[in-house]
């Protein structure tokens, strides 16, 4: 058992580790996929800001009034926490994709498998970069000051990439097995993006909603290691504590099922 | 020394339909013990390769014969690693570089000189000793002031000059192919086929399928022949 365990262990690690030392490729076929997309519009991928910023206000707009808060407190929230969610569902999304986009590459050459999860991730972080231009805009427009906490939501931006990578590895093995995954994926997506406070403030919850809505919620937390510090607050503890563990358990998980299955990838394509 | 060793190598691919591949109807089966559906679990077993050993040392030229379907192809994605066997073992000693789909990677939007990064690294090939060689592959493909123009503009021809010029840039170890490369006008062709007898004499192990009969007579020192996933004769 033990011994199985460590074959695993091994035969995972070593196709994530070879894909991390290639990360060259991976960063040059991220940065080609948001090239492919935006060639020919001379604004780029700046029309997802420009997007992006379109629907924060219209959001910020209707939720705002509807829940009467204030706008110097609700749209520096909503806007961190639309960007943080983008780059969260996206990476899951295309994440289950990941796989299965690549299967002219996967059946050529062998590379690391791993690399094309690092690619979509790649890929979403810069676009996460092109949108979080929103949030120092916001600021400006109400003259919040950026706190010294803000360097926090750094390494709460790193705890959150480790802990979407093996969702995404995990997801897009998942996926090319099961070709229905993508659309429940997608829906439970959906879900938690109304369950989680990004449209709404933790704060307008009734005292007992929140066990089940924000301690219970994953997706909570790890947006809160990110949004709490860029506002000028320090996430919970408990936030931290998630988000480490998640990581911590989910890659042990992970390594172990790519492990177990990384080989069959190429069969199932 | 360059080595490919084959034990036994069987290759079995599950051949889903929407039934297998859907995970809704997979978990109502199991909730139901498997019942719904009797005999329909969406999977059949395609048997690629059956019991291949052999074994390729230095020097060796390989052809590997015979007809559609009998896992020549296979065969070859199992040598570069894109296929780890489903019984039996492989040992490869050596890097292979295919040079089965030469323009793969490549992106008609983006322009030569981006491919050229493109291509490359799939190959392997590292960014700066890549950036060395651009003029080289300009001059070897012809392309001249092309190179700054996104791929589409180029016509068939010139697309494959570009990709042969980058995949053939290194001298593989163990080469495997799918036929023998052509490519270009009459003008090009020569010095293509230069190049590629070249790299073809210097690499340490040759594989390649094919149903030419001249081409094994002229290049390979060993046929293998394939019927069915089962090796008939070496």
């Amino acid at each position: 058992m033990m011994n199985r365990m460590n074959k695993l262990l091994k035969t995972g690690s070593r196709d994530i580790f070879a894909a991390l030392k290639g990360y060259e490729l991976a960063g040059l076929l991220g940065w080609q996929d948001i090239r492919q997309r935006y060639r020919r519009s001379s604004l780029g991928p700046f029309w997802l800001t420009i997007s992006m910023g379109v629907l924060i206000g219209a959001l910020g707009l209707v939720f705002g009034t509807l829940f009467a808060s204030s706008m110097r407190e609700f749209l520096p929230f909503l806007t961190s926490g639309l960007i943080l969610w983008t780059l969260i569902t996206t990476s899951l999304n295309d994440g289950c994709m990941g796989f299965t986009a690549a299967e002219a590459m996967i059946k050529q050459i062998s590379l690391p498998l791993f690399t094309h999860i690092l690619r979509v991730l790649w890929r979403n972080l810069i676009i996460f970069a092109h949108n979080i231009v929103i949030l120092p805009l916001v600021l400006l427009i109400f003259w919040i000051p950026l706190q010294a906490t803000a360097f926090l939501s750094i390494l709460g931006l790193v705890l959150l990439m480790i802990n979407l990578s093996w969702m995404a590895l995990l997801l897009s093995v998942f996926c090319t097995r099961f070709r229905d995954v993508p659309q429940i994926i997608g829906n439970l997506l959906q879900v938690f993006f109304y369950v989680t406070p990004i449209i709404w403030m933790p704060q307008m919850l009734p005292k007992r909603a929140s066990i089940f809505l924000l301690d219970a919620n994953p997706f909570f937390h790890l947006i809160e290691i990110v949004r709490a510090p860029l506002l000028g607050g320090l996430p919970s503890l408990l936030s931290w504590q998630v988000s480490f563990l998640l990581a911590l358990a989910g890659w042990i998980f992970t390594i172990l099922f790519y492990g177990r299955f990384r080989s069959r990838i190429a069969y199932w394509l | 020394m360059a080595k490919i060793i084959l034990d036994r190598v069987s290759v079995d691919f599950p051949i889903y339909n929407t039934t297998g591949r859907s995970l809704k109807i997979q978990l109502m089966q199991a909730a139901t013990g498997g019942r719904m559906n009797a005999g329909a679990r969406g999977s059949v077993v395609v048997q690629a390769l059956r019991g291949v050993s052999m074994e390729v040392k230095e020097g060796d030229r390989v052809a590997l014969v015979g007809p559609n379907g009998a896992g020549k192809s296979t065969l070859l994605r199992v040598i570069n690693g894109v296929y780890e066997p489903t019984g039996g073992r492989i040992a490869v000693k050596g890097k292979v570089t295919s040079l089965v789909e030469i323009s793969l990677g490549m992106d008609s939007e983006a322009t030569g000189i981006e491919n050229i990064y493109l291509r490359g690294a799939l190959l392997g090939f590292n960014r700066r000793w890549l950036s060395s060689k651009i003029s080289d592959i300009v001059d070897f493909a012809g392309l001249g002031e092309f190179i700054r123009m996104p791929l589409r503009t180029y016509s068939t021809g010139m697309q494959m000059r570009l990709a042969f010029s980058i995949s053939t840039l290194q001298q593989p170890e163990i080469l495997v192919m799918d036929e023998w490369l052509t490519v270009g006008d009459a003008d090009f062709k020569e010095t293509a086929q230069q190049r590629l007898n070249e790299i073809v004499q210097k690499s340490s192990i040759l594989v390649i399928a094919t149903h030419s009969p001249e081409l094994v007579a002229k290049v390979c020192n060993r046929t293998i022949h394939l019927d069915r996933g089962t090796l008939i004769c070496i």
